[in-house]
């Protein structure tokens, strides 16, 4: 038995042996924050709201914070709302990694709402994990939202995968203004069962010349479970390129709709995308029934495939 | 002993007969090869023994030591021990080379893995990791289906244009794995027009507009499908007056 949350939240997203409460994190229950630590660069100041907490972080110019940097926000009661209010500030040259991981194990109706603004300075470099634990029953609605500004040079990477549990509910919404030769990559991988809703609206901004940006969002939809992929992007500056990628395997009864939008504004600018959305190919089926797989674990192995 | 027998096998697509009264006896322990000129019907017919979805409504049968496998899906058929490689192997986005093969080895170990890539000729450290997708090529995507089928350790295997795609170093691995599936006891189908993969064969059946034209040992086979089948004007309309239309007889 976990002795507290904390344990009880590294527990749930299983990493109560092997989690060091040396390496730089934050530990958050609802509104309370359980555990933090921070190392020399890294600058972490959260403030407790009545329905959750509001936290700025911060790398300091020219600092690389070489571990990756743990945020657990976890809500172990049944129902209620988490509001996460981040103010992300990396200055110039810094570079850090964040390892996000979002658990509800009681979950019943639960609301997870999170709210980012994010600046990433010229030529740092911020790249955010984020994983999420849901129960297999139960209701969570998920409501990440994120505002990202990169200037010259810098390099933005985020990805977000809810594989394990019901989705609940889910609308994802990012968007990322680049400055020249900045660059964006920003992923999500779901797998929706049941009655669950995913909706994802990922945008970049090329305005900056040189910029990319390359949005890859890849689902599996099994059961009654919905999802609908609004990616876009605009590029307006020249040499700025950006590829949008939306995969989506339908099962069941599941419905997937994908909008990739690419806009080019600038005549030395390139933008490209790519959408599928289907069963699972007859193909790569055949090939693994023919090895002795049965058709559901050919498909398993396939959408694992696409989700991995 | 024979492992597989056809027993006047015809399949017709679109109202065209693809397949028409194939009668063949694939011994167990050899290297046969079925040649023919394109369209022959030679992938078709693999595609028949697998039991592959749109394959399945065919005239005559099927038998797998003894056994009708007419009514098995494709995997009930895999799981006797019966598989197949496509001429063009299917790309799995994200699936690791290590999970493709695991999921078609005997026996479900990292040694395995490593094992299958080497008798293919791949570097395991290089590829175990590597998803099997666009970022290879067609020749490492072929022989890493075959190093697939190596950890599976199958009774029959059927290998679809085994050559196609591929540069010369890698088959010349290709045909060092024939070799070793014959060592180890699983029967090989080439499916070929290529002289040189029909060389590896130990028998071979000739095949022209569904029908079987002629069977027997690999050279005599060989002999009439590079002087004969390959300069055809025919294109597929088999001269049934040259004595060599034998569907039908034993071998």
């Amino acid at each position: 038995m976990p002795e507290g949350p904390v344990e009880e939240i590294l527990e749930s997203i299983n990493l109560h042996k092997s989690f060091n409460r040396d390496t730089p994190h934050v530990v958050i229950n609802a509104n309370r924050v359980l555990s933090s630590k921070v190392v020399e660069g890294l600058e972490i100041e959260p403030r407790e709201m009545a329905d959750g907490v509001r936290a700025r972080l911060g790398v300091a110019r020219g600092t690389k914070i070489k571990q990756p940097v743990h945020l657990c926000f976890g809500m172990l009661p049944e129902r209620g709302i988490q509001r996460i209010i981040l103010d992300v500030d990396i200055e110039d040259e810094a570079e850090v990694s964040f390892m996000a991981h979002c658990t509800f194990p009681n979950a019943v109706d639960i609301q997870h709402l999170m709210e980012a603004e994010i600046r990433v300075g010229r030529n740092a470099r911020y790249s955010y994990f984020e994983r999420h634990w849901h129960s297999d029953e139960g209701l969570v609605r998920v409501v990440p939202v994120a505002r990202v500004s990169l200037a010259e040079g810098a390099r933005f990477s985020t990805e977000f995968e809810l594989l394990k549990g019901r989705v609940g509910i889910i609308d994802i919404d990012y968007h990322t203004v680049c400055l020249a030769g900045s660059s964006a990559e920003m992923k999500a991988r779901v797998f929706g069962r049941q009655d669950d809703r995913i909706k994802i609206k990922e945008s970049a901004s090329l305005d900056g010349e040189a910029s990319r940006a390359v949005l890859v969002t890849h689902i599996a939809v099994r059961d009654e479970a919905m999802a609908e992929i609004n990616n876009e992007i605009i590029a307006r500056a020249p040499y700025s390129r950006g590829h949008v990628d939306c995969k989506e395997i339908i099962q069941g009864r599941g419905v997937a709709r994908a909008v990739p939008v690419v806009e080019v504004q600038h005549p030395k600018a390139h933008v490209t995308h790519e959408a599928a959305i289907g069963s699972v190919d007859s193909k790569q089926l055949q090939t693994l029934m023919a090895r002795g797989l049965s058709e559901d674990e050919a498909v398993d192995l396939i959408i694992e495939g696409l989700l991995s | 002993m024979t492992i597989l027998e056809l027993k006047d096998v015809s399949f017709t697509a679109n109202s065209t007969g693809i397949l028409n009264g194939l009668t063949m006896e694939i011994w167990e322990g050899y290297v046969h090869a079925v040649v023919g000129p394109n369209g022959a019907g030679k992938s078709t017919l693999a595609n028949v023994i697998m039991g592959l979805p749109d394959y399945r409504r065919h005239e005559g049968d099927i038998l797998f030591e003894g056994k009708s496998i007419k009514p098995l899906n494709v995997d009930e058929r895999a799981r006797l021990g019966i598989t197949l490689a496509w001429q063009e192997p299917a790309r799995f986005e994200g699936l690791k080379v290590s999970q493709f093969i695991l999921a078609s080895a005997r026996e479900k170990n990292k040694d395995e893995v490593d094992r299958a890539l080497e008798l293919v000729g791949l570097e395991p450290v290089r590829y175990r990791n590597r998803a099997v997708d666009k970022t290879l090529s067609g020749g490492e995507r072929k022989r890493i289906e075959l190093a697939s089928i190596l950890a599976m350790k199958p009774r029959l295997v059927m290998l679809d244009e085994p050559d196609s795609g591929v540069d010369i170093e890698a088959i010349e691995r290709i045909f060092e794995a024939i070799a070793h599936l014959k060592e180890e006891g699983t029967t090989v189908l080439l499916i070929t027009h290529s002289a040189r993969v029909l060389e590896k064969a130990d028998h071979a059946f000739l095949l022209c507009s569904g029908m079987l034209v002629d069977k027997g040992e690999t050279a005599k086979i060989l002999e009439y499908f590079s002087g004969k089948c390959l300069p055809c004007p025919h294109k597929n309309v088999p001269d049934l007056n040259s004595g060599r239309k034998t569907g039908g007889e034993n071998a």
